[in-house]
């Protein structure tokens, strides 16, 4: 898209220009320069992050949800389903952890968010509740690995350690689970990338259902359907918030910050994520107990969630590379506040 | 943690004692010849390399394009026809009339200003240095800091090179240099890039700050375009000199970061615009995302909590 020739440009097309070519005066080396953007360049950068950021997205609202199915499994004696939800947020929090890495602009520099804990930051508090959802869902999980493979594990003395160990370890997972899941919609929120900071208010939402429906849905893949039962009943929940969400954030943001996604890739990936998710909440609630329709469900909510995550992402990362998605949403709430009688809180003033 | 929007002194805020006032620059627009020594004298002193290969934007004279990592002073170069200039007058004229009494007599438009049937707009612009600062706040590892004079810089051997400050901007100014190949070449074979994979932008020359020296471009700006000097003082001159712009018919004249109360909570460098900001390329109204923090982690809780509901609704709800 030409964000020049798109650009929201005042004064016209008709415009005429003066004194050009008759060599008394030089002519403008570009003649139609009036946009109300520089050039039709952003405003803001959009964020440097790869597409590792948004597998990071969704494997760490994988790794949150699976997390709460095993803890949940744990407390209820489903060990088939507490085995693999385990196993599940163990994968999910390492390559989450790998995606994060991979994207550091240093990789060797990881631990440097682990040197302070700041407030302010969402990353900062992600790096500790990702450090903290890490330590209790390794230690539950190496007990699975190593009931798996008949105590092969070579722990010698500190096997009983590692058993005794595993439910509160598995407990203190759980506690990190949620704000593992939500924790990466303030992330993304806490910019000035139009979009995601359209989105603030309702992204926490969507990013919780689309954790639990993913979470939902793997242990449905994974999981004989005699002890999915908590896993089905929590994709369905997380598909009715996810659509209800979605939609809510979509109608309460900025039209033109919402824009983005609607339009192009972003919007593509958000519809089908709506569609799939809808097939796989359909699939489960009416074949939930049927392996194969299951597996299938699981399978679609998994995508749905893929989608979101990715979708999301790249509807951000288009509103920062388009002027006019700051600039429209700015003025348009500037000028509302000055209509309303709020002048004092303007960056321009005039005295 | 200090304040997260408002007023406040960001110094103090981030717990200096009061040892030095505020500093800042005054960028006024109305007297910038776009020379360029400013971007100059900033990739001389602070050794930033190239941001790519030469090419020619075809916009006006500028060739630099925006700020990034490697470019820390900008000029802008905007070309005006008569009708544009009228248009900016006139916009100029509405803020003056937002309830604010100071509006020009109505010999106003007898003084024709200097440019009347075309101008250019040259405009250098830097890093805000905001009160609330939204790449400051966001930082995971403390890289970047508030400094004694208010300012905000960045620590390149902390850095991780996360680049959560870039988007976290309002003012697109903070970049993480991936720029390998900008080496300039010397007989020794090409040095390597400073700083590479870590986020970089303008220090307001800390280090020669804390030697009681000017910026290197406000040094070097040969019109006083750039001001440096202390915040509070340089604000009292912008307003100043907008009066005298006004009394001149130039209703155009603005400023920009100079008002405490914004979203940003003012910023330490001010502008004097002859355009509304987006013509610049500056945001008419940024928002630091910090100020949305708390909304963010009440509405968080609140989701988290229904995650954790869902759950034991799984778990509750029979086999």
């Amino acid at each position: 898209m030409s964000m020049v020739s798109d650009g929201p440009r005042r004064g016209g097309g008709k415009r005429r220009r003066r004194g050009g070519g008759d060599g008394g005066r030089e002519m403008p080396m570009v003649p139609d320069v009036q946009f109300s953007s520089y050039y039709g360049r952003p405003v803001v950068k959009p964020a440097p992050w790869s597409h590792e950021i948004a597998a990071y997205l969704f494997l760490g609202g994988l790794a949150g949800g699976s997390g709460l199915l095993a803890a949940g499994a744990q407390l209820t004696g489903r060990k088939v389903l507490r085995r693999n939800s385990r196993l599940a947020a163990l994968v999910a929090i390492v390559l989450s952890a790998a995606a994060l890495i991979s994207d550091l602009g240093r990789p060797e520099r990881f631990v440097n968010m682990l040197r302070t804990i700041k407030l302010t930051s969402p990353m900062s508090l992600g790096s500790w509740i990702l450090s903290g959802f890490g330590a209790g869902t390794s230690v539950a999980a190496a007990a699975e690995v190593d009931r798996l493979t008949g105590q092969r594990l070579p722990l010698g003395p500190l096997r009983s350690v590692l058993h005794a160990a595993e439910g509160p370890a598995g407990l203190e997972a759980a506690v990190f689970a949620a704000p593992l899941a939500v924790y990466t919609a303030v992330l993304l929120g806490d910019t000035a990338t139009p979009t995601w900071h359209g989105a603030h208010r309702d992204l926490p939402f969507v990013f919780v259902s689309s954790a639990s429906l993913a979470s939902g849905g793997l242990a449905m893949l994974t999981t004989p359907v005699r002890e999915a039962g908590p896993a089905r009943r929590l994709a369905v929940l997380g598909v009715l918030g996810d659509v209800i969400a979605t939609r809510a954030m979509e109608h309460r943001m900025d039209p033109i910050a919402a824009e983005p996604l609607h339009e192009g890739q972003a919007g593509a990936m958000l519809r089908w994520s709506e569609r799939l998710a809808l097939a796989g909440g359909i699939g489960t609630l009416l074949g939930g107990r049927h392996r194969a329709v299951a597996a299938l469900s699981g399978l679609a909510l998994l995508s749905a969630s893929v989608l979101t995550r990715f979708g999301v992402f790249e509807a951000g990362m288009a509103s920062a590379k388009d002027p006019r998605y700051t600039i429209e949403p700015q003025k348009r709430r500037l000028a509302a506040r000055q209509a309303a009688g709020i002048t004092g809180d303007s960056i321009t003033t005039v005295d | 943690m200090g304040q997260l929007s408002g007023p406040t002194d960001p110094a103090a805020d981030a717990g200096w004692s009061p040892q030095h006032p505020r500093k800042g620059f005054f960028t006024d627009t109305s007297i910038c010849i776009g020379c360029k020594a400013c971007e100059v004298a900033c990739k001389e002193w602070n050794h930033n390399p190239q941001d790519g290969p030469l090419e020619l934007l075809g916009s006006s004279y500028d060739n630099t394009g925006a700020l990034g990592a490697s470019t820390w002073r900008h000029v802008a170069f905007i070309e005006q026809s008569r009708d544009r200039i009228e248009e900016a007058r006139e916009s100029g004229r509405r803020l003056i009339s937002l309830g604010l009494p100071k509006m020009p007599g109505e010999t106003a438009d007898d003084a024709p200003p200097d440019t009347d049937q075309f101008r250019w707009l040259m405009a250098s612009d830097v890093c805000k240095h905001c009160t609330h600062a939204g790449c400051l706040d966001v930082c995971p590892t403390g890289s970047l800091f508030r400094t004694e004079f208010g300012t905000v810089v960045v620590q390149a051997d902390v850095c991780n090179g996360c680049g959560n400050c870039v988007p976290a901007c309002p003012f697109g100014v903070i970049e993480r240099r991936t720029d390998g190949t900008a080496a300039p070449k010397t007989a020794r074979g090409p040095d390597p890039v400073p700083n590479t994979g870590v986020a970089q932008k303008c220090t307001l020359c800390y280090d020669r700050l804390v030697d009681g020296q000017t910026p290197a471009c406000a040094q070097t700006c040969p019109t006083e375009s750039i001001r440096f000097g202390d915040h509070d003082d340089l604000v009292q001159r912008a307003r100043q000199r907008v009066a005298q712009l006004h009394a001149q018919g130039r209703t155009e004249a603005r400023l920009y970061g100079a008002n405490e109360q914004d979203g940003v909570g003012g910023t330490g460098s001010v502008f004097l615009l002859l355009d509304e900001p987006e013509v610049y390329g500056l945001p008419p109204d940024p928002r630091v995302g910090t100020a949305d923090l708390p909304t963010m982690f009440k509405r968080s809780a609140l989701a988290a909590a229904g995650m954790l509901a869902a759950a034991v609704v799984a778990f509750l709800g029979g086999r």
